[in-house]
């Protein structure tokens, strides 16, 4: 082991840090969702679906637990051929839906 | 009525069962009226680490199935008479408790006693949501460690769902309790900090207890260690984390990093 390996080696708790909240965030997602966000999936690629033609997998519902408060994140891709389909006065040509915040 | 506490985790080892005996006796000794409940039936330990191991009659099972009165399996302290236990069964299936029952237990000791300590077993099958069932409050124990942490988080996420109050939409109070914290360890970046830790579970901090010698000598000798040596830093830290749960503002005080190399050599003996 070489002295630059030894230095490396040491700082293993960031290593932690960062796996944790990688695999946590995953979890939370899989574990966490409830017959609410179940519904709220349903019920959202419905809505979608009567103006655009989304894939089911296209709807992604993610709730995060916060201190204080929780956030409901909506993730929506939407084809890039939408602007043709989408009403004129709607913002065309955007493909994600920005995250809307939930009290908890 | 008294408050209902859960001590949880998820993970196994990480100190449930040093943390209740340590925080009910803190919580005595300042005057409350007490009850600590071992729900680990059929790995009950409580028992052995209050020093009450030869005292057991009857237990949560006998009161839960009617076969003897609360108050004929209730062991009062020797050394506080304000602290009693309520011991699990040893050689009893965990199916035996059923959820009537507990309910029942609970709320009858909800009368009797300012606080009511479940110590949860390990896990997060039936033992431990039945410990947590009736809880006003809940006390994670997490070491700074992956799999605790990860564990407290999935414990976290049952209390928000699985608990009587969490059923009625109401709040449960989560507290972390960071234990066996080794702040020279986590100065030098070989240990999760306590930020981290708190930042990746959000929940607020009861308190930090160090890494301390003491808790395995207390043990040893069936004592909570806050009362068989009420100076080791771990059992200021209890003492401090029993504070808070009565609602006093107490600041946190983050375990001092050891000394040089004086310390470093004669270290190991730092209670």
């Amino acid at each position: 082991m070489n002295l630059l390996e030894m230095f490396r080696k040491k700082n293993t708790a960031p290593v932690a840090r960062d796996r944790l909240q990688v695999m946590l965030a995953h979890e939370r997602s899989v574990i966490g969702k409830s017959d609410l966000l179940a519904t709220l999936q349903e019920e959202i690629l419905a809505v979608i679906a009567k103006h655009v033609t989304v894939d089911r997998d296209a709807v992604q519902i993610k709730l995060d637990r916060g201190a204080s408060f929780s956030t409901l994140e909506i993730d929506v891709e939407v084809p890039l051929d939408v602007a043709k389909t989408v009403r004129p006065g709607d913002k065309a040509g955007a493909d994600k839906a920005a995250g809307v915040a939930a009290s908890a | 009525m008294g408050k209902v506490l859960v001590v949880t985790s998820g993970k196994g080892g990480v100190g449930k069962t040093t943390s209740t005996a340590a925080l009910g006796a803190a919580l005595a000794r300042g005057g409350e009226n007490v009850v600590v409940i071992d729900f680990d039936v059929g790995l009950r330990n409580l028992d052995l680490v209050m020093g009450a191991e030869r005292r057991v009659v009857f237990d949560l099972i006998n009161v839960v199935q009617g076969d003897a009165k609360l108050a004929q399996a209730l062991i009062r302290d020797k050394r506080i008479d304000t602290l009693s236990l309520l011991p699990a069964s040893q050689t009893r299936d965990k199916d035996a408790l059923t959820i009537e029952g507990v309910d029942k237990v609970i709320a009858e000791l909800r009368e009797k006693f300012d606080w009511v300590i479940c110590d949860s077993p390990a896990g997060i099958e039936r033992g431990a949501l039945l410990a947590m069932r009736n809880a006003d409050l809940a006390v994670v124990v997490t070491n700074p460690e992956v799999s605790s942490v990860r564990d407290s988080d999935r414990i976290i996420g049952m209390l928000d769902s699985k608990t009587l109050r969490a059923e009625k939409g109401e709040r449960i109070d989560k507290h972390l309790l960071v234990t066996r914290y080794d702040a020279g360890r986590a100065a030098r970046n070989e240990m999760l900090k306590v930020e981290d830790v708190l930042e990746i579970l959000s929940i607020p901090l009861l308190g930090i207890i160090p890494e301390s010698e003491e808790v395995l000598k207390a043990s040893n000798i069936g004592s909570p260690v806050t009362l068989n040596n009420p100076n080791a830093s771990a059992s200021r830290a209890y003492f401090d984390a029993a504070r808070r749960l009565k609602g006093d503002k107490v600041d946190v005080v983050v375990p001092m990093q050891r000394p040089g190399l004086i310390g470093r050599l004669f270290g190991r003996r730092v209670a």
